[in-house]
This record gives structure tokens, C-alpha cells and sequence, in this order.
């Protein structure tokens, strides 16, 4: 089969180190020898036993003084070097040793079994600890223990040959564990276990790579060259990315290496500008775990939080109360002052593992978003009714993608009051001023704006889809990305349709693409007067120190002049010197 | 020779993995035998497991009973160790 394109899955666990890297998986497996575990066939062999340990023991540390070595010549002062003290004076531990003696002599075992044995008892011990830090101190021992089973069996633990730069994935990372891995190579963690504090954190944010722990089950669903995404910030990792999600992920890591502290300062203001124009700002999140940046970055409100991952990486369809839990986190949040909830918008195909519809040749213009919502109204409905529960937590608004006419709208709409009154009929109480509102992003949508002005509260012109519809190019399709071009005249005169038209009906035009979250159309989205930016977190900062330092007037002024030309680059070009003479700073001359 | 002092650990972390370490590496540097106990529990001051065992989060009272001829110098050095808090906040 011609199609490759692995079902996209997440797991969440904590991210202890910021950032996004997008790569191919290395599965770490350092048990990859079976431990054998047996009991002695007589008391003869129980002193060559004690030698193998005792062999063991001087090997383990040998080789972790060579290590700590290796390290100190590295230099920069790398936290990790105490710990393997630690580990040494653990192996040289007269209890320790003891312990393990005792056991190969009295339980007539072998030395793997007897080492083990006496991790378990220190794990009993430490399990019984209250103080998560102290009790997560275990670590250390199993550690120890571990390189001296590896001795034990004889092998001498590969180092790893990472090649190219990977994502290593592991149930749980030794310092030395980190220091045998080519670290320039080492593109970012994603473990099992692990928190916070653990060593695996500590060097990830010593060498600056994004990093995920306490995954759980990462090293049972993820296989050595699998397509993966970590996101530290979030604390997400996506296995399997569609091209969608790939091209989502790339722009976030291109804007969290561009975003710069300092920066930071305009996320606190208000977006208005010289002349005392205001425009609220939204953040765009697929996932609640993206909400305390949105806070921190200066979000007015959530502009669009996309369901879609509510839907992945689940054996069956979730119910209401999971939508629920999700929604909760959403609406209402302290410093936000909205939510756009969208409902689902994919194709079927996609995440449903039971369930299988025709291929189709071209998902983009395929049963997706609100059309297959329409289809399949018992589920569209489970999500309706968890997002109208919501309601009563704060200002909601809800969204439907991919309308196309009149027609979709009504039904969506219809749908929604059913749900609506089924709720109230059951004395459920919901909030009251729920707005509904529409994804502008199929061209025919901009054609007959001023009807579907009439049913809603609120356009948000969602232009990634918007362009690639209008301008009939594939965004997966590298062959044809050049034509992508938020300036073309053509886009620009819809938007500016679309703005007018709504805010002739007296309705809120939004805009949620990324276009929003590029500081290079600021001033032209400015020009346009739209009510809302929604955009990604992180180009919050940036987008509203342009906001703060123009007046709205010029803006409108570039604006009226850009729609006198006829080509993109005509447009492009005095579009690039404006920013440049207004905001040197920012678009400086050699800039990308 | 005997000395015996009892300390309350204020470190934040409490004993952890490298504040075990220093303390059983100051039982080694010295004759003299180290024991610590909390709780009625004792162990051997040499021991970084007995230490990390003997459970110390902060605000724990510690009493380390040192025996042997320069026991005097081993408890003057675990006092200035705890009372700096072992390098920590």
C-alpha cells in the first residue's frame, strides 16, 4: 500500500525542559541482556559466585571512574560528575556488599539474583518515604545496581552511534546513561519515568534540549526510527505526526527559537496602538496544557482551541465527560477573558481505529471538518453537549470549521439548539451568552458572507486554509509551496470582504491563521481593522510590540495603497520596506 | 574519646543523595567511628546508604555519636558541615 502514514497518537507526561524538536525515535534499551536469575546446584559454587560479584563490583567502578574522567575533561562544569561519586561510594557500600553476600551464601542464589534482591529490599525501604525528592533518591541505587548486573553478564554496554541526531527514548536515563550518548547528537528525552527534578531533567536543560519525562508508557508505544515530536513546553509528545501536524509543529519551533525574553515585556501590554486603536488578542492551543503560555505571553483570550487531539490516541470515541474534563480547563481560566472552542475538524479516517472509510484522494477536500460532522451526528452531538455544559464556566464561543453555504450553518445551528434545549429540558443550567460563530476558510464562504452574517455572531477567517483553497495549492505539496502567499491580491481582497461585510452585519471578524502570529502583516491586519488576532502563543510578544508602535492610521494608509497593485511582488516588496524603515529593530535589512 | 551532638537538619532538600555522600566522605577522612540516629534508629556514619535509609527530610533531628581519638576534630567538622547547610539553601 502506497500509504505509509502511521496513525498519529499522543502521550502526555511532564515537560521538564522547554522547546520543540521534531525527529526520528531511538529506542534506549540498556536491559537489552536478559538478567538470569537461578539458584546455586550446590554450596560449592557459592564462593566463585562471590568472586563474579565481587569481579562485578570492581569492573562497575572502574568504569565509572573512567567515565567521570571523560567528563571532567569535557569541562563546563556539568552537574551529573557528583552523581557518579555517589554511585561509586554506593557500590563500595559496606551494607550494600553485605547485603548481597548474605544473600548468595544463605539463599544459595546466583549474583545477578542476590544483587537484585538487595534492590528490592532498598526500594522497600525508600518506597515507605514521604518526601517525593528523598524517596525518588532510589534512582541512585538502581543505578548502581544496574551496571553491575550489565557487569555481571559479561557485556560491556554498547555505546550508542546516534548518527544524524535523534530523540532518545527510554524508560529512564543514568547520568551515565546521558554522558555514553553523543550529546551534540542527541536531539531531545522522552522517558517513562522521571519528574522535575530528576537527572535526566537536569541535563536536559544543561545542554538546552526539549525534554519529556514520566511518560509512562513511552517505550512501549514508540519504536526506534518513528516520526515523533516532543514539546518540553507542553509536556506532549506526538508519535506518528500527520503532515498537518508536522507543518503545525514546525512553525511553533521556528517561533520558540526566535522568541526572545525580552520580548516578554510587550506580552503584559495591551495590543493598541499610537492612536488608541485596541485589538484583542487570542492564543491558538490544541492542547489545555498550552494555556499557562497563552497566559504568559499576553493572550486576551483563547482564540481557537482546536479538539482534534481530544480524538487521538484512544481505543474508542470519547464521551462527554472526556470532552468535559477538557473544556473545563478552557473556558473560564483566570486572565483570559474568552474561549473559542472549534468543533472537531478532520477527516474520520484519521484517528477512528474502527473505523474505515473510503480512501479518499484528497483528505483536504474530502468529508472533513463540519461535513463529516453533519454525517455523523450522534457524535457531533457528545461534543456539543460537553462544550455547551462548559458554558456556564465563562465566556464561550463556539466555532464550526469548513462551512461552505447557508445550508451547513443552519444544520450545525439546528443541531445545537437541539442539544441546547435537551439540556435545559433536563434543568441542566448553561451559560447564557454563547456566542456561534464560523471558520472562514472555504473560498465559496467568502462569496456568500453576508448571508451567513445573518447566522452568526463572529467570522474568524482561518487563512492556512483560506489560501490553499483560493490559490488551489496542495500546502503538504512541496512542489508547489512557493505559491503560498498570505500578500497575493487575491487574498487580501477576500479578507478585507470578509471584514467589511461582517462588520457591516455588526459582527466580530477574527482572524486564526497564521498569517495572525507573523509580525511581517501586522500592520496590514491593522489596516484591515479585524476585531481579534488569534495566533500561536509565542508570536504574541512580537506581534504586539508592532501593534504598540504603529498608529492605525498609517496602517490604513499601507493598507489602501498595497490594494492599488496588481502582483504579489509588487506588494511583498513595499510591504518588506515599510516594516523595515518603521520597525528597523525587528525586520533589519540582511533579516531572513 | 566520645563526642555526641544533635543537629536539626534545614537544608531544604533534606539528606539527599550528594549531602549523604559528604557526610559519609567526612566519616571516612577520620579514626574515629561515626554513628547517626533519628528516631532510635542508628547507622554507620560511613554507610551512604545507612545515611539515605535513615530518612532526613528538613526540619529532622539528627544525633551523631562519634568515638575515637580525633573524635573532637570528626564532630567539629559534621557541625560545620550542617550548620552551613551542606553548601545549600
Amino acid at each position: 500500500m502506497a500509504d505509509d502514514q502511521k496513525k498519529t497518537f499522543v502521550i502526555k507526561g511532564i515537560g521538564v525542559s522547554p522547546g520543540i524538536v521534531i525527529g526520528r525515535a531511538y529506542l534506549f534499551d540498556r536491559q537489552d541482556a536478559q538478567v538470569p536469575f537461578y539458584n546455586l546446584s550446590n554450596p560449592g559454587l557459592i564462593s566463585a559466585e562471590i568472586q563474579r560479584f565481587r569481579k562485578a563490583l570492581r569492573e562497575s567502578e572502574k568504569q565509572l571512574l573512567e567515565l567521570k574522567n571523560k567528563l571532567g575533561d569535557l569541562g563546563g562544569g556539568m552537574e551529573p560528575l557528583y552523581i557518579i561519586d555517589v554511585h561509586i561510594m554506593i557500590m563500595r557500600d559496606r551494607k550494600f556488599i553485605d547485603r548481597t553476600l548474605k544473600n548468595i551464601r544463605e539463599m544459595s542464589v546466583n549474583a545477578e539474583w542476590a544483587v537484585r534482591m538487595t534492590l528490592d529490599k532498598y526500594r522497600e525501604i525508600f518506597d515507605r518515604m514521604e518526601d517525593d525528592y528523598l524517596r525518588g533518591r532510589i534512582s541512585d541505587i538502581q543505578y548502581a545496581g544496574q551496571r553491575i548486573l550489565t557487569n555481571l553478564a559479561g557485556k560491556e554496554r554498547a555505546a550508542i552511534h546516534s548518527g544524524e541526531g535523534v530523540i532518545i527514548i527510554a524508560s529512564d536515563l543514568s547520568p551515565a546513561d546521558t554522558a555514553q550518548l553523543k550529546i551534540d547528537k542527541v536531539l531531545g528525552f522522552a522517558t517513562d519515568v522521571g519528574g522535575k527534578t530528576s537527572h535526566t531533567a537536569i541535563v536536559a536543560r544543561s545542554i538546552a534540549i526539549p525534554a519529556v519525562l514520566g511518560l509512562e508508557s513511552i517505550t512501549r508505544a514508540v519504536r526506534t526510527n518513528d516520526d515523533i515530536i516532543i514539546d518540553g513546553s507542553a509536556g506532549v509528545v506526538i508519535v506518528h505526526p500527520d503532515p498537518e501536524i508536522r507543518k503545525r509543529y514546525e512553525e511553533k519551533k521556528r517561533l520558540y527559537e526566535k522568541a526572545q525574553d525580552d520580548l516578554l515585556d510587550y506580552a503584559r501590554l495591551p495590543a493598541v496602538t499610537k492612536d488608541h486603536y485596541g485589538v484583542e488578542i487570542g492564543g491558538n492551543i490544541e492542547f489545555i496544557e498550552e494555556i499557562p503560555s497563552a497566559v504568559l505571553h499576553g493572550a486576551d483570550g483563547i482564540g481557537l482551541y482546536r479538539t482534534e487531539f481530544i480524538y487521538i490516541n484512544r481505543e474508542q470515541l470519547p464521551d462527554e465527560e472526556d470532552h468535559l474534563a477538557h473544556y473545563r480547563s478552557v473556558v473560564g481560566v483566570k486572565g483570559l477573558s474568552w474561549a473559542t472552542i472549534r468543533t472537531f475538524d478532520l477527516g474520520g479516517d484519521k484517528f477512528f481505529p474502527d473505523m474505515k472509510p473510503s480512501r479518499e484522494l484528497n483528505p483536504q477536500l474530502g468529508l472533513r471538518g463540519i461535513r463529516f460532522c453533519l454525517k455523523e451526528v450522534a457524535l457531533f452531538k457528545v461534543q456539543l453537549r460537553a462544550i455547551l455544559r462548559a458554558s456556564v464556566l465563562g465566556k464561550l464561543r463556539i466555532m464550526f470549521p469548513m462551512i461552505s453555504g447557508i445550508e451547513e450553518i443552519r444544520e450545525a445551528k439546528r443541531i445545537f439548539a437541539e442539544v441546547k434545549n435537551e439540556l435545559l429540558a433536563k434543568g441542566m443550567e448553561l451559560g447564557k451568552d454563547i456566542e456561534i460563530g464560523i471558520m472562514i476558510e472555504v473560498p465559496s464562504a467568502v462569496i456568500v458572507a453576508e448571508e451567513l452574517a445573518k447566522e452568526v455572531d463572529f467570522f474568524s477567517i482561518g487563512t492556512n486554509d483560506l489560501i490553499q483553497y483560493v490559490l488551489a495549492i496542495d500546502r503538504i505539496n512541496e512542489r508547489v509551496t512557493y505559491l503560498y502567499e498570505p500578500l497575493h491580491p487575491a487574498v487580501l481582497r477576500l479578507i478585507k470582504q470578509v471584514v467589511d461585510i461582517g462588520h457591516r452585519a455588526g459582527i466580530r471578524v477574527a482572524m486564526c491563521g497564521e498569517m495572525a502570529g507573523d509580525p511581517a502583516y501586522t500592520m496590514i491586519l491593522l489596516g484591515l481593522e479585524l476585531d481579534e488576532l488569534s495566533m500561536n502563543p509565542l508570536a504574541i510578544p512580537r506581534v504586539k510590540k508592532i501593534i504598540r508602535g504603529a498608529t492605525l492610521k498609517e496602517s490604513k494608509a499601507l493598507l489602501k495603497k498595497v490594494m492599488t497593485f496588481s502582483s504579489v511582488s509588487e506588494i511583498r516588496s513595499f510591504v518588506g520596506a515599510v516594516m523595515r524603515k518603521r520597525f528597523p529593530e525587528d525586520f533589519p535589512v540582511n533579516g531572513p | 574519646m566520645v563526642e555526641v551532638r544533635t543537629f536539626e537538619i534545614t537544608n531544604k532538600l533534606g539528606i539527599h543523595a550528594r549531602v549523604a555522600a559528604k557526610l559519609a566522605e567526612t566519616a571516612n577522612r577520620f579514626q574515629a567511628d561515626t554513628f547517626l540516629e533519628k528516631d532510635g534508629v542508628e547507622i554507620n556514619g560511613r554507610s551512604i546508604l545507612g545515611i539515605l535509609t535513615l530518612y532526613c527530610p528538613q526540619g529532622s533531628r539528627l544525633t551523631i555519636r562519634v568515638e575515637g581519638v580525633d573524635s573532637r576534630e570528626a564532630i567539629a567538622a559534621f557541625a560545620g558541615l550542617i550548620e552551613a547547610k551542606f553548601g545549600e539553601t
